[in-house]
C-alpha cells in the first residue's frame, strides 16, 4: 500500500509489511519529510520569539511524548513526571560540573540517570495500578522536589545550578538559532523512536496492557516487566527533555518543578489526545501557544479604551493558570480523545465530501 | 529528650490529625458513593474559608450567621459542580476523572489567588481567651474548638449513616448502585448529596484551620497531605480515614520533632507523610481498614 497517493476508505491491509508503516501513504510521507525540511529553514525566517517557542515545543514535546508512552499507550498514571524532568536537567548539569563529562554526553546520560530514578519508583507502581498509583507518583513527585531543595551537591539547593550551553566540535550551539537545531534534531530523533517502539513486540505489549491487562497477562506478556519498562522509558524521555532545557537556558532552579509542571505535561497529552503521537505534537503546541495568545490578548485589550480593566490587566498570571484548568475540564467533557481525534475527524469530513454524515 | 515538646507536639498532632481525619471522611465519602477521586478537596477548604471571610470582613455579619451562610453556599456550590462537571464523567476511564478533578483544582484555585489575593488573612478575633491550659499543656482556643467541632462531625457521621434514611440510601448505593437503583433509590440524589456533604464539611475544616493559621493558599495543600491519611486507613472506609488521619497527624510532627532534635534534615514535617505513603503502597496497597480488591480469572 505504501505505492498508494491517496488512503482508500476503509482498511484494506493485507500483510503486517502494511499494518506496521509508519507512513500510510506516499502522500504523508512526502508531507512530513517536506515539514521536516520546511523547519530546518525556520530559523531564516523565524524571529527570536517564536524560535523560543519553537523550542519551548521541542523540549516539552519530547516530555510529553514519554508521558504519552506511560500514560496513553500503557495505561498507567503519573503525577511525576515534571519531577524526572527535573532530575534530568540537574542530572545533566551535574555531570557536565561536577565531572566534567562534554554537554554531548551528559545529555545522553542524564536520561540514563533519570530513567534508573524512575524505575526505582516504579518499582511500587508496577504493583499497583489506577488511583493507586497516581497517588504513589504523587508521592514521588513531593520527595524529588524535596530531595532538589535539600540536595546541594547535586542540585546546588536552594541556589540552583548553572549550566554549560552544548559544544560540539568546538562550537557553541548558545544561540537560539543554533540551539534550534539541537532541539529539533533530538525532537525528531526521539518521535521517530517512539514510533518505531510502537511498532516493535515492547510497544504492542504496553498497548495489550493498556486495553485488558488481565488478557495481556493471560496471552504471556509479563506485567511487571513491561509497566517497570514503560515507567523507565518515559522517564528516559522525561530526563532528555529535562537535560535539554537545562543546557538551553543555561541555569536550573528547583522552583520550575512542581507539581504544576506535571500536571500541564498530562494536560498536554490530554488535549492532544492520549495514545497518539501527532496528537502529543498538538497538545504541546496548543499548551505552549495558550498562555502567548492570552498573553498578546490582554496586550491588545490594553491598549483599547474599553479593555484597560486593571483587574484583568494585573491577573494575567492567575487567568493564565485558570484557562490551562479550563481546557483541561473543557476537553475532557467536550473531546476526550483530544485534538488528534478531532483532526481525524475533519479529514474524514473533507474526505467524504459532500456525502460525510 | 526533650519529653514536654514531644508531648506537647503530639498533642497538637492529635488535634491536626482529626482534622485530617473529618477531610480525609469527605474524600472517602466521595470515592465510596461516586467513585470519584478528589484531587479539588483542598479547594472545598480554600472556598469555604474565603468564602465566610469575605462575609466577616465586608458584609460584617456576625460570625455564625457567616459560618451557616458559607457552609449553605458551599453546599449549592457542591451540587452545581456535580452536576456540571462531574456527572458527565461517569464511566470513564480513572485518568480522566483524575484530571477533571486536578482541572478544577487549578481552576478553583488560581481563581481564589485573583480574587482574595495571595497574602494570608487572619479571621478577626472570635475568642477572648487565646489558649487555654490543659494538664499543664497549652492548647490554643481555635484548637480545641476544631477538635470539638471534628469529633461533633464524626458523631453526626455515624448518626447520619447508621440511622438516618438518606445515609443507609448512601451506604446501600455506594454497595452496589444497580440493586440500590432498582430499590427506588435515586442514585443522582445520593450523588448529589455526597458532594454537597464533602464540600460544607470540608468547608467547616477550612474555617477552622482558616480561624488557626489565617486563610491563605495554603489551606489547599490540605487536599494533598489528605492522601497519605485516606490510603493509610483504606481508600474506602471511613473509620480508615480517621484512624489514618490521627496518625499521619502524629508522625509528621513527630518527624518534626526528631528532625529538629537530631536529624537535622530540614522539612520533615512536610515531607515524612509522603515515605509513609509510599512504603504503605509497597506493603499493603489497601491500607488498614480498605477492601482487597480480588481479582480472579
Amino acid at each position: 500500500m505504501s505505492s498508494l497517493t491517496m488512503r482508500p476508505c476503509g482498511d484494506f491491509r493485507t500483510s503486517y509489511k502494511q499494518d506496521n508503516t509508519i507512513f500510510e501513504t506516499k502522500t504523508i510521507r512526502f508531507v512530513a519529510l517536506a515539514a521536516i525540511a520546511v523547519l530546518c529553514f525556520a530559523p531564516l525566517f523565524l524571529d527570536g520569539y517564536f524560535l523560543t517557542l519553537c523550542i519551548q515545543i521541542s523540549y516539552l514535546g519530547i516530555a510529553a511524548l514519554g508521558l504519552n508512552i506511560l500514560v496513553g499507550y500503557t495505561g498507567q498514571i503519573s503525577l511525576g513526571h515534571g519531577a524526572f524532568f527535573g532530575f534530568g536537567a540537574f542530572a545533566s548539569a551535574w555531570l557536565n560540573n561536577s565531572f566534567n563529562i562534554p554537554v554531548f554526553l551528559s545529555i545522553p546520560l542524564a536520561g540514563f540517570m533519570t530513567m534508573g530514578i524512575g524505575m526505582m519508583f516504579g518499582v511500587p507502581a508496577a504493583r499497583i495500578k489506577g488511583l493507586y498509583l497516581a497517588i504513589a507518583t504523587l508521592a514521588s513527585q513531593f520527595i524529588i522536589e524535596d530531595f532538589f531543595a535539600r540536595a546541594d551537591w547535586f542540585s546546588g539547593g536552594s541556589s540552583g545550578a548553572s549550566a554549560e550551553p552544548l559544544t560540539l566540535f568546538g562550537f557553541a550551539f548558545d544561540t537560539d538559532q543554533s540551539f534550534y537545531y539541537v532541539a529539533l534534531f533530538a525532537l525528531i530523533t526521539m518521535f521517530v523512536w517512539a514510533c518505531n517502539l510502537m511498532r516493535s513486540r515492547d510497544g504492542r505489549a504496553f498497548v495489550a496492557i493498556r486495553d485488558h491487562y488481565l488478557s495481556a497477562e493471560i496471552m504471556g506478556i509479563k506485567l511487571n516487566k513491561y509497566r517497570l519498562l514503560s515507567f523507565g522509558i518515559s522517564s528516559f524521555y522525561a530526563g532528555i527533555a529535562g537535560a535539554l532545557y537545562a543546557h538551553y537556558l543555561g541555569y536550573v532552579s528547583a522552583e520550575g518543578f512542581t507539581i504544576f509542571l506535571s500536571i500541564q505535561f498530562l494536560a498536554m497529552i490530554i488535549i492532544g489526545g492520549m495514545g497518539s503521537i501527532k496528537g502529543t505534537l498538538m497538545g504541546v503546541i496548543f499548551m505552549v501557544f495558550l498562555p502567548e495568545v492570552l498573553s498578546s490578548g490582554v496586550g491588545v485589550m490594553k491598549m483599547t479604551d474599553w479593555g484597560n480593566i486593571p483587574l484583568v490587566v494585573d491577573g494575567l498570571a492567575y487567568i493564565k493558570e485558570m484557562a490551562i484548568g479550563l481546557v483541561i475540564i473543557g476537553f475532557l467533557i467536550f473531546e476526550p480523545e483530544g485534538l488528534a481525534h478531532r483532526w481525524a475527524q475533519i479529514k474524514n469530513y473533507w474526505k467524504f465530501y459532500p456525502f460525510s454524515y | 529528650m526533650n519529653f514536654e515538646l514531644l508531648l506537647q507536639l503530639i498533642v497538637n498532632g492529635v488535634i491536626v490529625g482529626l482534622l485530617y481525619g473529618v477531610i480525609g471522611m469527605c474524600f472517602v465519602l466521595v470515592y465510596k458513593s461516586t467513585k470519584i477521586v478528589n484531587f479539588a478537596q483542598g479547594e472545598f477548604l480554600l472556598i469555604g474559608a474565603w468564602v465566610c471571610w469575605a462575609l466577616l470582613i465586608y458584609l460584617e455579619l456576625p460570625f455564625l450567621v457567616s459560618f451557616i451562610l458559607s457552609l449553605m453556599f458551599m453546599a449549592a456550590f457542591g451540587i452545581l459542580l456535580q452536576m456540571v462537571v462531574l456527572r458527565p464523567m461517569i464511566g470513564e476511564p480513572i485518568i480522566s476523572v483524575i484530571m477533571i478533578t486536578i482541572g478544577l483544582s487549578i481552576f478553583f484555585q488560581s481563581l481564589m489567588k485573583w480574587i482574595f489575593g495571595v497574602s494570608p488573612q487572619s479571621f478577626p478575633q472570635i475568642f477572648d481567651q487565646q489558649s487555654i491550659n490543659i494538664l499543664g499543656l497549652n492548647i490554643e482556643m481555635a484548637y480545641l474548638m476544631s477538635t470539638i467541632i471534628a469529633l461533633v462531625i464524626m458523631a453526626a457521621f455515624y448518626v447520619f449513616f447508621t440511622y438516618s434514611k438518606h445515609g443507609l440510601a448512601m451506604r446501600a448505593t455506594a454497595f452496589d448502585q444497580q440493586v440500590a437503583q432498582s430499590l427506588g433509590i435515586s442514585v443522582k440524589n445520593v450523588f448529589a448529596m455526597s458532594w454537597a456533604i464533602a464540600a460544607t464539611v470540608s468547608a467547616t475544616a477550612g474555617i477552622v484551620l482558616g480561624m488557626v493559621n489565617g486563610v491563605s493558599d495554603s489551606l489547599s495543600v490540605m487536599g494533598i497531605k489528605v492522601f497519605p491519611a485516606v490510603i493509610l486507613g483504606g481508600l474506602d472506609s471511613i473509620i480508615g480515614a480517621i484512624v489514618g488521619g490521627v496518625v499521619i497527624g502524629v508522625l509528621e510532627n513527630v518527624a518534626e520533632f526528631f528532625d529538629s532534635q537530631y536529624l537535622h534534615i530540614g522539612n520533615m514535617y512536610d515531607i515524612a507523610p509522603f515515605y509513609v505513603l509510599l512504603i504503605i503502597l509497597w506493603f499493603k496497597p489497601y491500607g488498614l481498614f480498605g477492601t482487597k480488591d480480588i481479582e480472579r480469572i
